[in-house]
């Protein structure tokens, strides 16, 4: 790939409105309501740094186009790698066919959509030199084997990805974006022979991402030597955690990381598609209480940078900031089009995919708790004894039955308001509308994780932000191995 | 109601419009071609994958499509050393013009790479000297085309709506049809290619419970064989059977138990077995089972085998991810721990020889990968599993808790709480804890009812006990 190629020069260059408007008429012809173009040039690297060297180089780029028709509720969907107009239309009138009869809507002329710009990147990372980045993986490994001798294995990667999309719907919009994205993560290795000669093994990860350039690497706890710490310090932590607690108890969620709960307590369950078909706990919860009145909850594709933000999303809406829990009371969905439609609302900028193989879904960006007025050493405090959570690995919910679970890789025991014992990887789980109107402290300590959280359902994958402050629940299930 | 009554026969572009279906012999064509590209570009070796493939998607809910997709992808991924460097990459750009960009690109890209003496393919002598037909190939897979895939759909979700009046909603019902071909090239000397069918079929009815929440289950079909898919009916009803059997699922008490792991939630412990007897997590010492080779890390009931070679297998293969001649390989027996997983990286790295375990996707290179992984079943009917005092019996596990380095596992779980050899009630909301070293030890019984609908393959297996966090 050529500089000018990163910067400007793109195959999607040649789609214009007069090719995109063919496009449209062939997917609605065969009586479609709506039809959408979606284009997709993705070029993307990675490096790998494996035990003090570069062990592989990554590139690949890939293209195309997907095409959606909607009749109703019900989608038809094709796509394409091959651009040429033959191909495209092929696509067009397989989508089309999921239409059998009726006339297809005028043709309406094809507007740009003014977008802003959240995402300003001075010079993407793809032009940058192989060699800076190695550079920076080579700080990481450095710094991680630095922090303690203990620390016996290193990996660190980059990858890096420029998505450019392009969205043309047969209602006129087209909106073109260019979406940066760069992922640092470093993974330690600690080792302690005990008396007995008997060796100890436990591991770390730290990483971050956002929609950035190289600028990334001097944001606050961003540089490759603060995650190489960051890395060996929860390996060398973990040396010595105890089994964890079985049972439910008082839990205090530090802030940021902890978002996660939000996003499988709530966020999934808000999501308009589940709310259409009546699937999602939160069915028919609009106006109502859902949580405690401290709890209020925002999805914001806006935040500048952020891995979850989009200036447009992949139906051709702008991104929003949409409050979905409002002091406890729930105030509506995360919107596609499709939804949106049955509902008799706008969408609301949360139409996402994961790529042109795939239909939109509407989809969380950056998910979050406002918070609250706490001062977090109180809540700490306040926990005779309990369970103070730090790092996550990861969750999952059953949107049904709203229950949910999320692993804990930094936790410590909370003994008579004070932080003790390290504790062993565990799960929290509990189920979503009863957590949250177990909130019962919400600290002031706001912040949003900057990690590399992506976010899976239906089997796709799309970049997410979280945050919260710390909070109080009163009771949660920690899946701990020690009874009392 | 918007628009008129899709109806299903007016859909009908043909399953697989003849003369597009994936061509595994014009696959081995391009990867054939593209070696000698990346050589001629200056590469020392190289490999080159290329896919082609098809698929159908046709989902139905409460009767009506609720989505047809259906495409055409085909791609390719290199791998190329030069000077002990390497570089990985990919395109779906399969223009002569962009291949040869792409053998160029590759390798001044691997000269940002750092020299890896292990880093190199495997000796000649180690290739595959033929490739096997494994009947992975079903012709009859092509006849299934989306008025088919409607109309199974239909009778699948509408024989769960059917069933008892509990169930109230449904998720829908999916078809799943996928027709590839792959074709792979390596300047180690071998260049072969495959070409297979897949389908699968799921239905997701959905019942009313207390407080606003809904219980959801599933049951699914899926093979290489369209007679895999089963009669769309049943699989309705018992979708629905599964699922109506959660109403009124609740959390027990914190405490130890038995635990009867279904097949279904037990290949979730399978599947992360896989990953701690890999070379790969050995060398990287990510795996608590690194020093265990040869000792005892299961119940002596246990044995565990990866083999490729199963006929009709979802995830057979006749050569590995970098053309080495696919092997059964035994990994657990009388609970002993007998080897480990290697690709040729990971074999150097350790000093031994590969085990024809390499796996790659387009995307990235060689890895260790588990084929089919089967844990052998045993003899005993599995519900004779149940017939305990007091025990949990589950049916689902979610969450990530696995911490492949110390061994320490803990997921969600639900399932039915089992007093006196019966299933008593549903339960949910709770976890389920335990080292992996003491739960695989403490495997006191397998049944007889292995599931041999995906890769990974279980029967219903009993540990002795493990920590149940609830109420």
């Amino acid at each position: 790939m050529t500089a000018a190629e990163i910067a400007g020069a793109s195959p999607l260059d040649g789609i214009d409105a007069a090719i995109a408007g063919r496009l449209i008429a062939a997917a609605l012809g065969s009586g479609g309501d709506y039809a959408d173009l979606y284009f997709e040039h993705r070029s993307g690297a990675d490096y790998v740094l494996e035990d003090g060297r570069v062990r592989t180089v990554g590139r690949g780029v890939t293209l195309g186009l997907g095409v959606r028709v909607l009749r109703g509720d019900a989608t038809g969907y094709a796509y394409t790698e091959e651009l040429s107009e033959d191909r495209m239309l092929e696509a067009a009138r397989t989508a089309a066919q999921i239409a059998s009869s009726g006339a297809a809507p005028g043709a309406v002329p094809i507007r740009p959509v003014a977008l802003p710009n959240r995402y300003p990147v001075a010079e993407p990372s793809l032009g940058r030199a192989g060699a800076d980045k190695v550079a920076l993986l080579r700080r990481a490994d450095a710094a991680a084997r630095a922090a303690d001798p203990r620390i016996v294995r290193v990996e660190a990667s980059l990858a890096e990805e420029q998505r450019e999309v392009l969205v043309v719907t047969s209602d006129g919009h087209y909106a073109r974006d260019r979406q940066p994205m760069i992922r640092f993560g470093v993974s330690a290795v600690a080792e302690e022979k005990s008396d007995g000669g008997v060796a100890q093994r436990q591991g770390g990860r730290s990483g971050g991402a956002g929609r950035f350039g190289m600028e990334f690497f001097d944001r606050p706890g961003q540089s490759p030597e603060d995650h190489g710490r960051e890395a060996a310090r929860l390996a060398i932590g973990m040396l010595h955690a105890v089994e964890a607690p079985a049972g439910p108890m008082e839990v205090v969620l530090g802030p940021g990381e902890s978002g996660i709960l939000l996003h499988e307590a709530v966020g999934h369950g808000l999501e308009a598609d589940f709310n259409r078909k009546r699937t999602s706990n939160y069915t028919d919860q609009v106006g109502k209480p859902v949580a405690s009145p401290l709890v209020t909850v925002i999805d914001d594709g806006t935040i500048e940078s952020a891995r979850g933000t989009i200036n447009v999303d992949d139906e051709g809406n702008a991104g929003e900031r949409n409050v979905l829990i409002e002091n406890g009371t729930l105030v509506g969905y995360m919107q596609d089009r499709l939804s949106a439609k049955h509902f008799g609302v706008k969408p609301s900028g949360n139409g996402r995919r994961q790529s042109f193989r795939h239909e939109p879904l509407p989809r969380m960006t950056n998910t979050f708790m406002a918070a609250g007025s706490d001062a977090p050493e109180d809540i700490i405090k306040s926990v005779k004894r309990g369970v103070y959570a730090k790092r996550f690995a990861g969750g999952q919910v059953n949107i049904s039955n709203g229950d949910f679970v999320f692993a804990l890789t930094e936790s410590y025991l909370i003994e008579d308001g004070k932080l003790t014992a390290p504790l062993k990887g565990t799960n929290l789980i509990g189920n979503g509308p009863d957590v949250l109107r177990k909130v019962t402290m919400l600290g002031s300590d706001f912040e949003l994780s900057q990690g590399t959280w992506t976010c899976g359902k239906d089997g796709q994958s799309v970049p997410v932000g979280i945050g919260t402050p710390t909070m109080k629940i009163a009771e949660i299930t920690v899946g701990g191995t020690k009874t009392r | 109601m918007i628009g008129p009554m899709i109806d299903a026969m007016s859909v009908k572009p043909a399953a697989v419009p003849a003369g597009r279906l994936p061509d595994p012999k014009a696959c081995q064509r391009i990867a054939e071609e593209m070696l000698g590209r990346a050589l001629d570009a200056g590469a020392d070796g190289a490999e080159v994958l290329v896919r082609d493939g098809s698929e159908l998607e046709v989902k139905v809910r409460l009767g009506e499509p609720e989505l047809v997709k259906q495409a055409g992808s085909r791609a390719l991924g290199l791998r190329v050393i030069k000077d002990q460097r390497v570089a990985v990459t990919y395109t779906s750009d399969l223009s002569s013009a962009g291949l040869t960009r792409l053998a160029r690109d590759s390798v001044e890209l691997a000269a940002l790479a750092e020299p890896d003496p292990e880093a190199a393919l495997p000796a000649r002598e180690e290739m595959a000297r033929a490739v096997d037909d494994l009947d992975l190939w079903d012709e009859s897979v092509l006849s299934l085309d989306v008025a088919e895939g409607i109309r199974r759909a239909r009778a699948g979700e509408a024989a769960a709506l059917k069933l008892d009046k509990r169930v109230t909603n449904s998720d829908g019902a999916v078809f799943g049809r996928t027709v590839g071909a792959s074709a792979f090239a390596t300047s180690a000397g071998f260049s072969g290619s495959v070409r297979g069918t897949h389908v699968s079929f799921a239905v997701e009815p959905i019942c009313d419970d207390a407080d606003g929440k809904k219980r959801n289950g599933v049951y699914w079909s899926a093979g290489r064989f369209a007679a895999a898919l089963g009669d769309a009916e049943e699989i309705g009803l018992e979708a629905a059977r599964r699922t109506i059997a959660k109403v009124g699922a609740r959390k027990i008490p914190t405490g130890a138990a038995p635990v009867v792991f279904s097949p279904e939630a037990g290949r979730g412990l399978l599947g992360q077995l896989a990953g701690v007897v890999s070379g790969g997590a050995v060398w990287r010492k990510s795996t608590y089972l690194a020093s265990r080779e040869g000792t005892l890390i299961a119940s002596p009931l246990v044995e565990v085998v990866d083999d490729p070679l199963i006929r009709r297998g979802p995830g057979s293969r006749p050569y590995d991810g970098e053309g080495l001649q696919s092997r059964p390989n035994v990994l657990v027996s009388e609970g002993k721990l007998r080897g480990f997983l290697c690709d040729v990286y990971a074999a150097r790295k350790l000093g031994r020889r590969s085990t024809g375990s390499a796996t790659r996707s387009i995307g990235g290179g060689p890895h260790v990968g588990v084929s089919n992984l089967i844990l052998r079943p045993g003899k005993t009917p599995a519900a004779e599993l149940e017939r305990l005092d007091r025990a949990l019996y589950v049916t689902d596990l979610m969450g990530f808790g696995f911490n492949p380095v110390t061994g320490d596992y803990s997921q969600g779980a639900g399932g039915f709480w089992i007093e006196r050899g019966e299933r008593a009630f549903p339960v949910s909301e709770i976890t389920v804890s335990a080292n992996f070293d003491a739960l695989w030890k403490s495997v006191d019984a397998l049944g007889d009812d292995l599931d041999t609908r995906s890769s990974v393959q279980c029967p219903t297996f009993r540990v002795s006990e493990m920590m149940i966090a609830g109420s």
